[in-house]
Order: structure tokens, then C-alpha cells, then sequence
């Protein structure tokens, strides 16, 4: 079934872009990311035009996080104090990405940036999360081993602002989530993805929250980013498609639930070892497609005046 | 819902009027050696549009050969060009071009080659390349050679420039039809159809017609409200996100 897209000027197969949808909600669901590192390139490839794919995905992560927060929330896994830190963080981290963005494009090679950081915030989180999963399975598998500390102190957990985050019990300066978010906010710019990939592992590594909180707070957070990045390219470049983000939207919501079902079966190694997989391979191919010679040297792009 | 779709067709409407009286004025002129015209102005774009194709039929004074041009609304490219650069593939240089149609497609009775000399082809703009648009910048000849093929090659890719001549039948020695195939993925705005009458290698008559290519329905009313209140536009997108995020928690918290 061809549906016409008003904003992006094309006509595409209504299953595929629902199909897609419920897989990247799925992800979405399952490990508490947003899933646009994912949904961007696959746009794209379908031959949606790359502004359109980043504002329109924007929107659709909105729909995904709420549905897949709704689900943690009723589990008791979400952090609302810890998260409303990390907005404050974000808020300032997406006002420093925009200023950047407006940097880059000056420059004229905001392409290349935006691909750039994609390889390497991908491939850095991807695997370091890839090494480190593995060495937990193996752990698991070889009982005798010995147990490593609890709590490893190093500097970051001596920055003062000490606050109490009685959720996920821990005692540790506010500027860490605030950081945390401040970055994140700052891909939610550049890069047009809502951040997860990123939030997760710094939420796991750095803060040393319980695994199960992670998720469900990461989304909460994304939430608020995604809107404002939403409203953002709506008002000032007009590439949100509200025909692609309901098809996506549909697709995501219910891929979410699903996600979060089976997320809650996994155990949290196994969980981030499939995620890293995932990061990692996105990361080569974009690296590939990056080195590789194009078939065509040239692009056209055309503008109306 | 209805007012807007309504105002929307009035105006094309008036307009379509307007460039075929036009039309048939310019065609008085040539004392009616061709006569021409479409099946459809209006190619309307709906939720379900996945191209269409529009009937030209026509016919001539006497026995001769015909060419369609139809030529899409005119606007700026910017052509880019990659190069490796440590080992990676960035833009590096781009050339601008004005007025280049977004839309070009050539349909002829015989091979234009056969038809008409050089300097004729190069009048008209008939075929691909005698398509004129100049870049801005001053790039050597070589440069201008490849930026040029280039700009033909992605429009080719994209389905907007026709890569074959199409082909003109007559039926009989004065009536004659042509059909024109837009892509989904057809530019909106105003085309251009025009129709040569050629005779021992030289064009004798010419007509004009226009054809609209609009958006309709649901696809009109999303790009007018993305258009023209872009920020209530965005406030609606994620509310209408929030909601949908909502109702799908809720649903399945039942389950």
C-alpha cells in the first residue's frame, strides 16, 4: 500500500515504514534508547530526504518514549528526581549543540560532522559496552572468579553538590546526571537522535545505577528532549513530516510494549551485549559508506528562490 | 476542512484559466498549423498519488512532424562534488545553477537528429543536451563538463529527466498523441507543455499549454498548516505524540 508523504514529497510503502516503525520501537522498548541512530539511517536509505528523516524522527521518539515510559512507570522504574537532574543538564547541553550546529553549517560541512560523530560516538560506546558485556557473561560462567569491588571510587565521585537519589540509592554530585544530560543534549542537536545509546551505558558506567532504573529513566529524560527538538525543526526549517511520524508512531508504539516485555527477560548483560552488537555494526556501516567510493561523485540538491 | 480544499481548487482553477486563454491567444497567432491539447491541467497529489500519466493529443494542417516539450517549474541547484580527503570521501568543490527546470521530459514523432540542424535544437532547448543553465561560479572547461553531466545524471536517477525520447505516434497523417508519465515523486508547481510543429527542418508552429501539478486533500492540508504556522504545527506534532504514546500505554496495560 503507497502512501504520499506531504512534506517529503514522496510516495512510500506504507507496511515498510510501519514494520520499521515496530522494530526500532521494539529496541526502543527493549533497552531504553530511543532507536534514531537506528531510524535516521534507515530513512534515509528508503530515500527519505536526510532533514526530513532527523525532524520527523524527532516526533516519532516523543510517541515511543511516552508508551515506553508509561510501561517502566508502572514497574516502579523510573527515577523522576535523577531524570529531572539530567534535564536540567540537557536543556543547557541543547542550546550549546544549536549554537554548534549554526557553526558547522557556516562552514559547510555539517554532513561530514553530523556522520563523523555518528562512527564515533557509535563505535566508542558501542565497544566499550561490546568488551565489557562480554567479560560480564564470562564472569557469570566461571563462578569462581573473583568478585570484583562494589562501588570503584574514582574522581568524578568526589565533585561536590552531593545529593541524595533515594531511587536508585546512591549518594553522588548532581553535576554527574546534569553532565550526563548536558551531552546528551548536545547530540539531540547535532546528530537528531534522542540520545539513549549514550545515556544508557554513562547511566550504567558512571553512575552506577541499577540496571533496572536505567531504562525507564533515560526514556523519561528523552521525552523532553525529543518535544523540543520537535518543535525546534517544525518552527524554523519545516522538515517534520506528520504523515511518516504517524505511520512511524503507530509502528513504534506497539513495537515498544512488545520491547519491554521481552526486555524484562533478559538478564542486563545479555541485554547490552545485543545492544552493543547493534551499535557496533551501525557504526561500520557508517564508516564503510564514509571511506568506500560512492557510486556518484555528485549530488544535487535543489532549492526553489 | 472544506474551506481551505475549496479556495485551494477556486484559485487553480482561476489560473488554469488565465494560461489557456493565454494559450489559445499565442496559438491564434500561428494561424492554427497545430492544435494541441491535454486530457488533464491539473495533476492532483492525494494520499494515494503514486504517478500518473496525462494524454497530449493533437492535430496539424497537414502531413509534418511533431515535438512535446514539457519543462516543470525552474529553480536553483547546487551540484557537489566528493574527494578523498584522509581517506574519506567529503564534498569539496559545488557549482550553482539557475533556472534549471525540475521537471524535463522530450517526446518527438522521429529521431530529433533527423528532424532538425543543431542551431534549432539549441533554439528550442530540445533534448537533454541542449538544456541551457548556466553556473554561477567560473569553473575550467573540464569542471563545467562534469558538473553539468552530473546534474543530468541525478535528475535522470531521480526520475525527473527523461533518459529515452518518447515517442509521438500519428494516426493518420494529421492526428497525433503522446503520453506524458509524472513520477510520484513530481515537483508541484506549473509545468509547461509545449508542442513544435516541424517541417523540412525548421519549426513552423508552436503551442503552449499549461498543466498545474498541486497537492490535494489531507497531503494539501499538512503542507499548508506545516507551511504557514509552523510553530502551532509543531506544538500539534507532539501533542498528537504524546497522545498516541498514551493510548498505546493504556491499551496495552489491559492486555
Amino acid at each position: 500500500m503507497q502512501v504520499y508523504l506531504p512534506i517529503a514529497e514522496m510516495s512510500v510503502n506504507a507496511l515498510l515504514v510501519l514494520g520499521m516503525g515496530w522494530l526500532v520501537g521494539f529496541l526502543s522498548g527493549m533497552f531504553g534508547v530511543g532507536g534514531g541512530f537506528l531510524m535516521t539511517p534507515l530513512l534515509i536509505f528508503i530515500g527519505v530526504p536526510p532533514a526530513i528523516a532527523v525532524g520527523t524522527q524527532a516526533n516519532q521518539l516523543v510517541a515511543a518514549s511516552v508508551s515506553g515510559v508509561l510501561a517502566h512507570w508502572r514497574r516502579g522504574n523510573v527515577d523522576v528526581k535523577l531524570g529531572v537532574v539530567m534535564l536540567g543538564g540537557g536543556v543547557v547541553g541543547t542550546a550549546v549543540g544549536v549554537w554548534i550546529f549554526g557553526i558547522l553549517q557556516r562552514l559547510g560541512q555539517i554532513d561530514i560532522a553530523i556522520t563523523l560523530s555518528y562512527v564515533f560516538f557509535l563505535g566508542t560506546i558501542g565497544g566499550m559496552m561490546l568488551v565489557e558485556s562480554s567479560r560480564a557473561i564470562l564472569r557469570r560462567r566461571a563462578p569462581t572468579a573473583k568478585r570484583g569491588k562494589l562501588h570503584r571510587h574514582i574522581w568524578l565521585h568526589g565533585l561536590p553538590f552531593k545529593m541524595r537519589f533515594q531511587r536508585s540509592k546512591l549518594y553522588i554530585s548532581a553535576l554527574l546526571p546534569a553532565g550526563i544530560g548536558a551531552v546528551g543534549g548536545m547530540l539531540v542537536a547535532i546528530m537528531g537522535i534522542g540520545g539513549g545509546f549514550l545515556l544508557v551505558p554513562a547511566m550504567i558506567y558512571l553512575l552506577n545505577m541499577p540496571a533496572g532504573l536505567v531504562a525507564g529513566t533515560s526514556l523519561f529524560q528523552i521525552i523532553f528532549t525529543t518535544a523540543a527538538a520537535t518543535l525546534l525543526q517544525a518552527a524554523t526549517n519545516q522538515t517534520v513530516d506528520a504523515m511518516l511520524a504517524l505511520l512511524l508512531l503507530i509502528g513504534g508504539v506497539i513495537g515498544a510494549q512488545f520491547g519491554t516485555r521481552a526486555g524484562t527477560r533478559l538478564r542486563g548483560e545479555t541485554a547490552r551485549m545485543a545492544l552493543s552488537l547493534i551499535v557496533v555494526a551501525v557504526a561500520l556501516k557508517l564508516a564503510w559508506d564514509l571511506f568506500s567510493r560512492p557510486d556518484d561523485l555528485f549530488t544535487l540538491t535543489m532549492g526553489f528562490s | 476542512m472544506r474551506g481551505p480544499v475549496k479556495r485551494r481548487l477556486v484559485q487553480a482553477a482561476a489560473a488554469l484559466a488565465g494560461l489557456v486563454l493565454g494559450g489559445t491567444l499565442a496559438a491564434t497567432v500561428w494561424a492554427q498549423q497545430l492544435v494541441a491539447d491535454l486530457s488533464s491541467h491539473l495533476i492532483a497529489i492525494s494520499t494515494g498519488f503514486t504517478g500518473t500519466e496525462v494524454v497530449l493529443f493533437g492535430t496539424t494542417d497537414a502531413a509534418g512532424d511533431v515535438a512535446i516539450v514539457v519543462t516543470g517549474p525552474r529553480g536553483s541547484a547546487v551540484v557537489r562534488r566528493k574527494q578523498r580527503v584522509a581517506g574519506m570521501w567529503m564534498n569539496t568543490d559545488s557549482a550553482r545553477y539557475d533556472q534549471v527546470p525540475s521537471f524535463y521530459t522530450v517526446a518527438t514523432s522521429r529521431p530529433l537528429d533527423q528532424l532538425v540542424g543543431r542551431p534549432v535544437l539549441e533554439r528550442h532547448q530540445l533534448g537533454l543536451p541542449y538544456l541551457q543553465f548556466t553556473p554561477d561560479a567560473t569553473l575550467p572547461p573540464d569542471d563545467q563538463t562534469a558538473f553539468r553531466a552530473a546534474l543530468l545524471r541525478n535528475k535522470q536517477r531521480q526520475g525527473l529527466y527523461a533518459i529515452s525520447m518518447g515517442q509521438v505516434s500519428f494516426l493518420g497523417e494529421r492526428l497525433f498523441r503522446t503520453n506524458i508519465y509524472f513520477p510520484a515523486n513530481v515537483p508541484t508547481g506549473l509545468y509547461n507543455v509545449e508542442a513544435l510543429l516541424i517541417r523540412d527542418g525548421d519549426v513552423v508552429s508552436a503551442q503552449t499549454t499549461p498543466l498545474v501539478v498541486s497537492k490535494i486533500g489531507f497531503s494539501a492540508e499538512v503542507s499548508d498548516f506545516a507551511r504557514n504556522r509552523p510553530i502551532t504545527y509543531g506544538v500539534a506534532a507532539v501533542a498528537g505524540a504524546i497522545a498516541a504514546g498514551w493510548a498505546a500505554g493504556a491499551a496495552f496495560r489491559r492486555v
